[in-house]
């Protein structure tokens, strides 16, 4: 049931992302649905699942970008094995944390990710701190309000079943 | 249940994913020379194990090659020591041979300068006791050997004939404490006897205490006793001794190495003949 969450979680990341890019201006997004997806995988499976959906993912987001297929999936596999590895040594269901976690998973993402690149010497990156800044926020941002969402939708289906009764 | 197992094993899937990402990567990117990473990886990690194997193998191979090598070469040692040995023994002999030539050649030149009918005899044998310093020759009355004829070296005088046998003789040495023989100073021309002494020394006796004596003197028969032929060589004077204005005391160094002799000549006939009549040397 996880693994298809997963899977789910991640395909409809996939195709957020590359639909969304479509709208911004310039044709890049910078937020990282896909690692947003893998960060939540592995902090509710673990760390295996995390690597692996890391690893799919990026992989698929890889082949999808027409980049090296393998640095991506390498840089999300590595933060989602982290990321779960963290998820489970430590409590990080409140808000703060998540959001730590989140700004730490993209600025690791975007080091292992960008780093391949340049150690590689197959692209620069031109002031690449605030990219990365500006990609923690909206990831952090849309992680926290996925976390939120996913979170609240039990109780409101309860909720609206509840409402449903008093009608009828 | 398999996931749990993944997750288990989670530290080796960690790598298995990070390995399997970076060979992907690999096969895509290529170095500066335009060879792709993984291909470049691959070449340089067999080129590494092919190395080490035919390194191991070389090493292998030397390894035998240096012990078949070594049992070869001990093959060899061995046939080169049986060789040594056999030329060890080869050159041995030919030095005897070429000692012996060099002693007859001698002898040949001493009974061509002596003036006395000679034969030339083989030492056989030493003396059977340390007390009578003696030889046997090959030879005996059969080849005209007989008792009190003076036996000659190259070097000087070896002794006298005591007792002929018919095929051998017993020759007494000139140092045998029983010996003697009438010598002089070759320099001084002063007379005395020479006296064996049982050691390997001689003692001059009887010489006047006029004489004039010097260490060093080379001391000569006088052919006096009527056994020694006149002017051979008899030994040197090491020390001289006076006691109340007479030699007491005066030792001669034989001239002849007295251990080393193998030939020797044994004068046959003290007459002097004329060199035309001398019999030819017969050994």
């Amino acid at each position: 049931m996880r693994v298809a969450g997963a899977l789910i979680a991640i395909a409809l990341a996939l195709a957020l992302q590359t639909t969304l890019a479509r709208f911004v201006v310039g044709g890049s997004t910078p937020i990282d649905l896909v690692l947003v997806a893998v960060v939540y995988v592995a902090l509710t499976s673990g760390a295996a699942s995390g690597m692996l959906a890391g690893s799919v993912a990026g992989l698929i987001q890889d082949a999808l970008a027409s980049n090296i297929i393998g640095i991506g999936g390498l840089a999300k596999s590595i933060v989602g094995f982290v990321v779960g590895a963290i998820g489970q040594q430590f409590i990080v269901t409140a808000a703060i944390p998540r959001l730590l976690v989140f700004m730490g998973a993209t600025a690791v993402h975007a080091l292992l990710f960008q780093g391949l690149y340049v150690a590689l010497g197959l692209r620069t990156f031109s002031s690449p701190w605030a990219a990365v800044a500006t990609q923690a926020l909206g990831n952090t941002f849309v992680g926290m309000v996925a976390f939120a969402t996913v979170e609240s939708l039990p109780g409101m289906m309860e909720r609206r079943r509840m409402s449903r009764r008093h009608k009828v | 249940m398999a996931l749990l197992d993944i997750r288990q094993r989670v530290g080796w899937l960690f790598m298995t994913v990070t390995v399997m990402h970076l060979i992907l990567i690999s096969a895509q990117v290529q170095t500066r020379r335009g060879v792709p990473m993984l291909e470049q990886a691959i070449f340089g990690t067999m080129a590494e194990v092919q190395r080490v194997t035919t390194g191991g193998i070389g090493e292998a191979r030397g390894f035998w090659q240096s012990y078949v090598n070594l049992r070869e070469t001990g093959r060899e040692n061995e046939a080169l020591k049986q060789r040594v040995s056999q030329l060890e023994v080869a050159l041995q002999r030919e030095r005897a041979l070429a000692g012996q030539t060099r002693v007859l050649q001698e002898m040949l030149q001493l009974k061509t300068e002596t003036q006395f009918a000679t034969t030339p005899a083989m030492i056989i044998a030493s003396g059977a006791s340390p007390e009578f310093r003696t030889l046997t020759l090959d030879k005996g009355s059969s080849q005209g050997l007989a008792a009190d004829m003076a036996v000659l070296a190259p070097a000087g005088v070896v002794g006298r004939v005591i007792l002929p046998t018919p095929r051998a003789a017993k020759v007494q040495l000139i140092i045998d404490r029983n010996a003697a023989a009438a010598g002089l100073v070759e320099r001084s021309r002063a007379q005395g006897v020479v006296v064996g002494t049982g050691s390997d020394r001689m003692r001059f006796e009887y010489v006047p205490g006029t004489a004039d004596l010097k260490v060093g003197d080379r001391v000569v028969t006088s052919g006096m006793d009527g056994i020694y032929p006149k002017g051979f060589v008899i030994g040197l004077i090491e020390s001289i001794q006076r006691t109340a204005g007479e030699f007491s005391d005066v030792l001669i160094r034989p001239s002849v190495n007295l251990s080393a002799l193998e030939t020797v000549l044994v004068v046959t006939s003290a007459t002097e003949v004329p060199k035309a009549d001398r019999p030819v040397a017969t050994q």
